[in-house]
């Protein structure tokens, strides 16, 4: 469980990431900047690794909007991790298609090699998992996915999870 | 070997590049549009291709495009809709990923046709790697004068931008779309207005399928005369089919519409049949909102017409007995899965994705989301089918979009075709877990046609 303070924590945004937000911002028409919202919100969660209260309220006082408005999308979008997660969060198709070829084994094989539940993280911070859904990928399946930038592997088997994670550790040592 | 006109390229090395797709006759149709065509004869080859939309419903293009309001002074959208979040379907993803300039070229052609300065693609979210292709493609396009200011020196101008969702199901459907790119929760609007007249904004928008606004280059390129040759009566051109299940060979197909379900189950030129040896059990042939098939039912309607891959032939026989189009998205079960799990799987992906503004669609989604859950692990009632038949009613047509109804339909067409398959649940509670139930009486004859 996250303490209050560490919810609360300060954030700064960078001038590359205001500079990012700008750029953002000017494909809309005059006045509608609010359409910058979920493009921002990515923006925030792929340099801080979720959005929190803070950063949201940033984000608020940079679109001129109402931090509500804020909350309600972040809150209705499942992309929006609204709690730190593991360093690599892998999002796996848990949809109908994907279950066809074995999508509930391989959950269950994430979940018993990393040794933590659905939505926890690992004790040294690197690793979460979730099940989520269709991702247009169903022909590939079994997939996961890890942001931000959304890598997609396909066609999984246990020995690709095994590679996956060997990778990802090792790459978290660099 | 079919013709192609979406994927003939596809295998063309650095096709995903400006230069080369160029090579190939990339952009002609925007050099034949902007140069040669009023916006409004644009308009009218699209009519006369009979090009039905892809993304779901199959309403006539053309026709939507001439719906759009055009009141002096205010700006018009063209909005394509790369949502793509059905499941089962998967073609946007990988038509974005491998020929992105065709998806460009398609968005200047239509927004020249009607009228928009400028264009929005909105993608799913969790295609980042697409978005990048789409804005460095773009970056090109541009680059080349294809984009921006007086393109080609035809004084057009257009603007063409990239937006991310948020993972959300429902942002598939054009108002929620809307309302999403407008930075807002994905409730969909109710209707009218329709987006012609008030979308984006509040102006006069159309929202178009990926695939749909890629078909729009080979017509504007040949005629929409000659694309309507392609296909069977109202069903005209070819059409993205993406497999997936227990076939040979899982993919995208570029079909032309009239191939016979079972050749494009079968063939080795598509799914090449049923993977691991295994017989078909069932097939849900458009994406998980439309309704799932038998085996006998999906290859033959209930007259013993062979099925063929059109509009009207999937749906042959209504919700009785027949099925739909949808959005392409074919999947194939064999006889080792079991239809209560599947069906309890989509349920809760459809209450998971309801957005909430209806009660029905809300609790009803819930509802059988349970339901199913306490069938599928042996805990269920004789009764519970009839429940799930009375919810799913209840939910139907009494919504603000239709993902209720997308949620309804499935269920209520697996306990119609499969309902044995259900009682063995609840006769067989521990046995239904560990064992599934394997193909049912749909393998014997089915009863005479009745008459509808
Ligand atoms: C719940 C729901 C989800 C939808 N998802 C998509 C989608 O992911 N992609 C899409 O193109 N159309 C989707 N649609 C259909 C759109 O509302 C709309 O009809 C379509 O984008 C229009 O384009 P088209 O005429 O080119 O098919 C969805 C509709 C509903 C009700
Ligand atoms: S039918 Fe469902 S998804 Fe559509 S508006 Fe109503 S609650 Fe939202
Ligand atoms: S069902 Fe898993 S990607 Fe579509």
């Amino acid at each position: 469980m996250l303490k209050v303070e560490e919810i609360q924590t300060p954030v700064a945004f960078s001038a590359e990431l205001i500079a990012q937000f700008a750029d953002v911002v000017s494909r809309y028409p005059e006045g509608k900047q609010k359409s910058a919202l979920l493009p921002l919100l990515h923006l925030v969660q792929a340099e801080f690794g979720w959005v929190s209260p803070p950063a949201m309220d940033k984000v608020a006082e940079y679109l001129d909007i109402l931090p509500i408005e804020v909350y309600e999308v972040a809150s209705f979008y499942s992309m929006y991790l609204l709690r730190p997660q593991g360093k690599y969060l892998l999002e796996v198709c848990r949809t109908g298609p994907c279950c066809l070829v074995g999508a509930e084994k391989i959950m269950k094989y994430i979940e018993e090699k990393l040794g933590v539940r659905e939505g926890e993280v690992t004790p040294d911070g690197l690793f979460s998992w979730r099940g989520v859904e269709c991702l247009a990928a169903c022909g590939f399946a079994p997939v996961l996915q890890i942001g931000p930038e959304y890598t997609f592997y396909e066609n999984l088997t246990p020995e690709k999870v095994d590679k996956l994670v060997a990778d990802l550790t090792a790459q978290s040592k660099n | 070997m079919a013709r192609k006109l979406l994927l003939e390229h596809i295998n063309v090395p650095g096709i995903n590049t400006f230069d080369v797709y160029r090579s190939k006759g990339g952009y002609a149709a925007v050099e034949k549009a902007l140069k040669t065509l009023t916006p409004d004869e644009v308009v009218e080859e699209v009519k006369k291709s009979g090009l039905r939309g892809r993304g779901g419903a199959g309403f006539p293009t053309g026709m939507k495009w001439s719906f759009l309001a055009k009141p002096e002074g205010v700006a018009r959208y063209m909005v394509c809709n790369a949502d793509e979040s059905e499941p089962g379907t998967f073609k946007d993803r990988y038509l974005m990923t491998y020929i992105p300039h065709l998806l460009i070229e398609g968005m200047i052609v239509s927004s020249y046709a009607l009228g928009a300065k400028v264009s929005y693609i909105y993608v799913r979210g969790e295609m980042m790697p697409q978005i990048r292709i789409l804005e460095k493609a773009i970056a090109e396009a541009k680059n080349a004068g294809f984009l921006g200011k007086n393109i080609l020196g035809t004084g057009y101008d257009l603007e063409l931008y990239v937006q991310p969702g948020g993972g959300a199901y429902i942002c598939g459907e054009e108002t929620a779309l809307l309302e999403s790119l407008e930075g807002k929760r994905g409730n969909p609007r109710i209707k009218p207005p329709f987006p012609a007249i008030a979308g984006l904004y509040g102006c006069p928008t159309v929202v178009n399928n990926v695939e749909s606004i890629a078909a729009v280059v080979p017509i504007i390129n040949d005629g929409g005369e000659e694309y309507a040759k392609i296909g069977i009566g109202r069903s005209t051109g070819t059409k993205l089919i993406s497999a997936s299940g227990n076939i040979n060979k899982p993919g995208i197909y570029e079909i032309e519409l009239g191939v016979p379900v079972e050749e494009f189950i079968y063939s080795e030129e598509y799914c090449g049949g049923i993977a691991n040896g295994k017989r078909l059990k069932a097939v849900v042939a458009g994406g998980s909102s439309v309704p799932i098939l038998p085996a006998n039912l999906i290859t033959k309607t209930i007259n013993q017409q062979a099925r063929l891959m059109t509009y009207e032939s999937l749906s042959d026989g209504g919700f009785a007995t027949g099925s739909m189009m949808g959005s392409g998205g074919f999947i194939v079960f064999d006889e080792d899965q079991c239809i209560v799990r599947n069906t309890w799987n989509f349920a809760r992906f459809y209450h998971h994705e309801s957005c909430g503004q209806c009660s029905p669609c809300r609790e009803g989604t819930g509802w059988m989301e349970k339901v199913l859950h306490r069938l599928e692990y042996g805990h269920g009632k004789m009764s519970d089918m009839d429940l799930l038949v009375d919810v799913s009613k209840k939910i139907e047509g009494n919504t603000i979009c239709p993902l209720g109804d997308a949620a309804a339909w499935p269920v209520a067409s697996a306990i119609r075709h499969f309902r044995d398959e259900f009682e063995w649940h609840v006769t067989n509670g521990p046995e239904a877990i560990t064992r599934n139930f394997g193909l049912a009486h749909y393998a014997d004859p089915l009863p005479e046609p009745v008459a509808s």
